[in-house]
């Protein structure tokens, strides 16, 4: 039987839910409307009578607030109902809780795939006159997103006279089953069109390569497969080899060219520079505990536990769907350290976004793609969702506009992990894979979400991108199991743990294979959310909130029951073996096999040139920098959207849960200024504590990547060491997000591109040894274009450098706010005429040409002096000016600390000759603001002597900034560093 | 004597580990179980003396929070959870925690009627957005809220979407006149108001915490287990420098409470 249960708000209560849509009607869709009320609709379809429906109605529904029906209400005062539901196959978690409720109400569990319960959602718009052509805009624009939802719209009349369809998006129609062979036998030419039709993204010499292994393989036939690849085998490799999982352009062989015509053959960017620096800075230091083999980096902390750090983009998901890419965004990337060693506990979540600008017009938005600010709107909301629901407080986020991130916006979402030393008998941080070992997957079930995100993500995005790369996470299936591992992880019930993320089965089953060289899989086995899959997409789904594990046969009664008992979905899959096959099964049919190494080492390797060629910009004349209005030019940056606060939005993710944070993220007086950095302790009541920072300077890419990245490491470790932390133990995350930098006709300028990837590479081996930061964990990202709409829209080369470090002693640990009028004011390092590619010059209009630049050993030695005043507590607040130069720095102090500042510019430390805009807007890296106890002055200078320092200032009571002869009221820059996204 | 706390865990809830902390850090001695364990083995209950529903996120918050974990616990442990109300023990609920306790009928229990029809509602913020601030509450001396103690007036961080406390009028009034009012949300300087960001929710009254007759039962949106140290707090370092710093975070009195309550009262 089909029940509908109907909850909306009793009238006299104010609907928060309702008033926000409708305030969103009108601000950005710019329709009239007079009243919205929304109402949840949850759709049984289950073996249960009228009063047991009736039941559960009345338990669901809040009688303080709401009323509830289990029949359609048709009356009211609207002119349009929208409904909007989710589409066939879609993750429903609303519906999926429900159906849990309705079987502790009823007494008995629904039965797991005949009895359903489904949720949608109906928006009741009282708008007299409003055509259905806007209401369905509505409904499509605002409320839902085609792609994963679907959209109705009736009139009053038709719901009157019609009624309300019963919503049960149901999957039906897949037989399921199917195994076909694939043809290699076949010409170049359509050994491309099947790679491009079946959304394989493999170029020709791979797929040329996969025939030759066919063609050169024997006794297939004795397993009963066909000569020809079955289409199991063919989306296997696709997977393992997508440039997602396998990062091929980092790992090709280039031939790098200069512009002075130097050639360097360059095997690998990734051995070359990457991980050459970690490996040699490795002999130096003692708390690296595992780098670059597992799921993430592992670095020491104290005696009780190591911390685990890694961060991830989703991008194209993003694209489509911005909550649901967004939110999988962040609950993919917990997996990553939960997948770690014996399974890391989960600390910290980090999250930063590169956007077109909200406030862009509609025209400028290519057609096929969402609007900036629907983009931004959704991708907070899902990694707000995502994080707050599994429990883990934010420690920093940011957002980067400009308008190339229209195409695709990129998402970064990251996590800090605690591994115990040891986890029962074994050491945290380690893991192994016995031949004999059972293949459990344990978590959600699988569907056809997600099916070829690895491999379409390795592609630009175009019109007929698939729409069911698209996933949307469930972080409380997920909590569940994380809580399932924590309880059964010091009991070694597992050997070895790893996530499912792209490529699914097929890339985490085919990796832990690869450890002990085998596997047998039964795809059969896998538990499945519908009827109707085909083998290959069981194996290749992106399913969420799955891991994999090896445990061994002693240990699976009670790996199992545990799951059991804690409603955690668990499966046995198949077994490890010691064949050299990744031998997989249906139904105990063979429908595939392939030798392991094979797949993790047949693809050929790229072959890739590079040339650079530096480009000249347009500058501003002297004259015309000089004529500038500074005191409007600071206001303007100070509200412009790379330097305003965006608390609103930050406000809505948690960082206080687990009761850890000490440096939070919005600091000050009144808590209202972005901080740097974040301090965290390591456990309640501690006194160890960690320190995150970050930096991303894509602007600077337009004239150098060599420097971009130079100032990218500099700055984010000047922000560690600026919050208190040890400068000797700062570990550093790459993640590289890059525009296609393989030369072809759809990217004539690919060379150039891929230079820019060498040059960012070669810089970040040489700071990382200067600086002894290793990269333990870095992650790339290299199809960021989009072809939607007949334009391209390519990315600049984004680099975002995370550092993690420690501190000993967190009631160290300091703030950009100057909190005590009377302090002085310190300005350490030297300012340059460094423009180039500042937010200042953007703002102008112009890119430059002298882009910051990094003097390494200077900057080790200042970090490590630094770190010594921190230490001995000389320093009360430490700014580290960033975008907006020096300029937005003493902003953000004055509104941090609720002081003034008085400085003289003739005091700030500086090149001869600079103009007032290069002195307060150029930003030169190594340069700090430090305020000092007048006591501790004489202390505080002797232990920076050597280095370039000068007091400039000082903190006043007066609520003026005052630069030189530019006075600012504070009320002036608050407005201005606070109206620009308040409340968007 | 040992006093016992239990804290339910499970289903999205995550605030175990602090509250843990908390408990333990004054005097108690506390177990994490899953709800299921508890089901499993109802009367393990009456070992313990302090029983907590922590903050979190119980299947998502979907339906309403607290609503699907309340019907688990009312339909499964109504007995126990009765009987162990009768015995003068204990029970705090924390932000996902105090929604649980209102959508079972616990709190008010109005005049000590307990799983009674739900009176009073945990709301959508006005903002209709989730929140994470701190903000000041002030106590109501007059309150039988044996959690607060000593308490004037106290700082804590709140982070939830659904904080905001509705009730009809003539509940409002009982309430009132009961003194079950425990907390309100308050200016810098301890003024009950329903001034945003102070009042970050619009909570009817600036309610931000009540509790039932016998004061044994305390429901609050804020989390006192989240500032336990004293560098939880967001101006520390202005509190450190100034020599103004507390000793222990402030969240501790509450939990000291209940475990000296306990300690003299059983």
């Amino acid at each position: 039987m089909i029940h509908r249960i109907e909850i909306s708000y009793i009238d006299k209560w104010r609907d928060a839910k309702s008033e926000s849509v409708k305030s969103r009607i009108t601000e950005i869709l710019n329709l009239p409307v007079t009243k919205v009320n929304h109402r949840e609709v949850y759709t049984i379809q289950a073996e249960i009578d009228s009063s047991a429906a009736e039941k559960v109605a009345n338990e669901l529904n809040n009688p303080v607030i709401q009323k509830v029906r289990t029949a359609a209400t048709v009356e009211g005062n609207y002119n349009w109902l929208i409904v909007v539901g989710y589409r066939p196959g879609v993750t429903d978690n609303l519906g999926r809780t429900a159906f849990t409720a309705v079987g502790d109400i009823i007494g008995r569990k629904l039965k797991d795939t005949e009895e359903k319960v489904f949720s949608s959602a109906e928006y009741l718009i009282e708008s007299p006159g409003l055509s259905r052509k806007n209401a369905e805009s509505i409904g499509k624009n605002l409320l839902a997103n085609e792609l994963i939802q679907s959209v109705a719209v009736f009139s009053k009349e038709e719901v009157i006279n019609n009624g309300i369809p019963d919503n049960i998006p149901a999957v039906s129609g897949f037989k399921g089953g199917n195994i076909e062979t694939v043809d290699l036998n076949v010409s170049d030419v359509e050994l491309k069109r099947i790679s491009k039709e079946n959304t394989l993204a493999l170029s020709l010499e791979e797929m040329q390569t996969i025939q030759k292994y066919f063609r050169n393989t024997e006794g297939r036939e004795n397993l009963g497969l066909p000569a020809e690849p079955t289409d199991v085998e063919l989306e296997c490799l696709a997977q393992t080899w997508s440039e997602h999982c396998k990062h091929k352009i980092f790992d090709a062989e280039i031939d790098y060219e200069d512009n002075d015509g130097n050639r360097e053959q360059i095997k690998s960017c990734f051995k070359t520079f990457i991980k050459k620096s970690t490996d040699e800075i490795s002999r130096e230091v003692d708390w690296l505990q595992s780098v670059f083999h597992d799921n993430a980096g592992v670095i020491a902390f104290n005696d009780k536990i190591d911390l685990v750090y890694k961060a991830e983009t989703h991008n194209s998901p993003s694209a489509l769907d911005p909550y649901g890419g967004a939110m999988t965004g962040i609950v993919g990337v917990n997996r990553d350290p939960m997948g770690t060693g014996q399974g890391a506990n989960l600390l910290i979540n980090v999250w930063g976004y590169c956007l077109g600008s909200p406030f862009a017009p509609q025209k400028e938005v290519p057609e096929g793609l969402l609007h900036p600010r629907r983009l931004r709107d959704g991708i907070h909301k899902g990694v707000i969702d995502g994080g707050n629901q599994s429990g883990i407080p934010y420690g920093s986020g940011w957002e980067f506009f400009d308008e190339r991130y229209t195409g695709k916006p990129l998402v970064f979402c990251g996590t800090v992990g605690t591994l115990p030393k040891k986890a029962g008998k074994v050491r945290g941080f380690e893991k192994t894979i016995e031949p004999g070992d059972l293949i459990v997957m344990a978590g959600g079930k699988i569907g056809k979400d997600g099916i070829h995100g690895a491999t379409f993500s390795s592609e630009e995005l175009h019109m007929d991108s698939p729409v069911q790369a698209v996933q949307i996470g469930d972080p409380i299936t997920q909590k569940m199991m994380s809580d399932f591992i924590y309880e059964i992880r010091d009991r070694n019930l597992y050997r070895f743990i790893t996530d499912n993320g792209a490529g699914g089965l097929s890339s985490s089953i085919g990796e832990m294979a690869a450890e002990c060289n085998g596997c047998i899989m039964d795809l059969g086995k896998a538990p499945l959310k519908y009827s109707g899959l085909d083998p290959w997409e069981i194996l290749v789904s992106e399913a969420q909130e799955r891991m994999s594990f090896a445990v061994p046969k002693e240990n699976i009664n009670e790996f199992l029951e545990t799951a059991k008992q804690r409603e955690v979905e668990a499966t046995v899959l198949g077994e490890f073996t010691n064949s050299g096959k990744f031998h997989l099964l249906y139904n105990n049919r063979t429908v595939g096999c392939l030798d392991i190494d094979f797949m993790h080492n047949g693809s050929p390797k790229m072959k890739l040139k590079a040339k650079w060629q530096p480009p000249k910009w347009k500058e501003p004349s002297i004259t015309e920098l000089q004529s500038r209005d500074i005191k409007k030019d600071i206001v303007k940056l100070t509200g412009s959207l790379n330097i305003c606060s965006n608390e609103y939005k930050a406000r809505q993710y948690d960082h206080e849960v687990k009761g850890l944070s000490v440096v939070k993220p919005y600091i000050g007086k009144e808590a209202d200024v972005r901080n740097d950095s974040a301090v965290f302790m390591s456990e309640p009541l501690g006194t160890e504590g960690i320190v995150l920072s970050s930096s991303i300077l894509p602007r600077y890419s337009d004239i150098d990547t060599y420097h971009m990245m130079a100032s990218v490491i500099d700055s984010a470790i000047r922000k560690a060491v600026a919050a208190g932390a040890d400068y000797n133990h700062i570990a550093g995350l790459d993640n590289f997000c890059w525009p296609d930098p393989v030369q072809s006709d759809k990217t004539p300028d690919g060379e150039y591109k891929l230079a820019q990837l060498v040059r960012a590479n070669q810089a970040l081996y040489d700071y990382t040894k200067i600086f002894k930061c290793p990269c333990i964990s870095g992650k790339d990202s290299m199809k960021n274009d989009s072809t939607r709409g007949g334009r391209k829209i390519s990315i600049p080369p984004t680099v975002l450098f995370s550092t993690i470090s420690k501190i000993d002693d967190i009631t160290k640990s300091l703030t950009l706010a100057p909190e005590f009028a009377g302090d002085y004011i310190y300005v350490i390092g030297k300012t340059k005429a460094e423009l180039g590619g500042s937010e200042y010059y953007s703002m102008l209009g112009f890119i430059g040409n002298n882009v910051p630049k990094v003097d390494g050993d200077k900057a080790a030695e200042l970090y490590a002096a630094v770190s010594n005043v921190t230490d001995n507590e000389l320093a009360r607040s430490i700014c580290v000016p960033g975008s907006g130069g020096l300029a937005t720095a003493f902003v953000r102090m004055a509104i941090a600390g609720k002081n003034g500042l008085d400085i003289e510019t003739d005091r700030i430390p500086a090149d001869n000759g600079l103009t007032l805009p290069e002195l307060l807007f150029s930003e030169t890296n190594t340069r700090f603001l430090v305020t000092v106890d007048p006591e501790k002055a004489a202390t505080f200078e002797k232990a920076l002597e050597g280095f370039t320092l000068s007091r400039a200032g000082i903190v006043t009571e007066k609520r003026i900034l005052r630069i030189g002869s530019i006075s600012i009221k504070q009320k002036d820059i608050e407005k201005a560093y606070k109206t620009t996204l308040d409340k968007i | 004597m040992e006093v016992k706390s239990l804290i339910i865990t499970g289903y999205g809830l995550n605030c175990e580990t602090e509250t843990k902390a908390a408990f333990d850090y004054c005097g108690a001695t506390s177990d994490l179980i899953h709800l299921n364990d508890i089901l499993k083995e109802k009367n393990i209950l009456n070992s313990y003396h302090i029983l907590s529903f922590i903050g979190g996120f119980s299947f998502g918050d979907h339906l309403g929070g607290g609503t699907v974990f309340a019907n688990k616990v009312k339909y499964g442990l109504k007995e126990q959870i009765t009987e162990f109300i009768k015995s003068g023990k204990l029970i705090i609920g924390i932000c996902n925690g105090f929604q649980t306790l209102i959508r079972m009928g616990l709190l008010p229990g109005l005049k000590e009627n307990y799983f009674t029809s739900q009176k009073v509602a945990l709301d959508w913020n006005d903002s209709g957005v989730f929140r994470d601030s701190w903000v000041t509450l002030k106590t109501n001396p007059e309150s039988p809220c044996v959690f607060i103690k000593d308490i004037n007036k106290i700082e804590l961080p709140i982070r939830h979407g659904e904080g905001k406390f509705v009730a009809e009028k003539d509940i409002l009034d009982e309430l009132e006149s009961e003194n079950l009012v425990a907390f309100r949300y308050a200016d810098k300087n301890g003024r009950p108001t329903s001034q945003f960001p102070y009042n970050p929710n619009g909570s009817l009254n600036n309610i931000a915490g009540i509790c039932d007759p016998t004061g044994r039962i305390f429901g609050l949106m804020p989390h006192p287990e989240a500032y336990l140290s004293p560098y939880n707090h967001p101006n520390w370092r202005t509190a450190k420098e100034s020599g103004t710093l507390r000793c222990e975070g402030a969240g501790t009195l509450i939990f000291r409470n209940a475990v000296e309550y306990i300690k003299e009262k059983l």
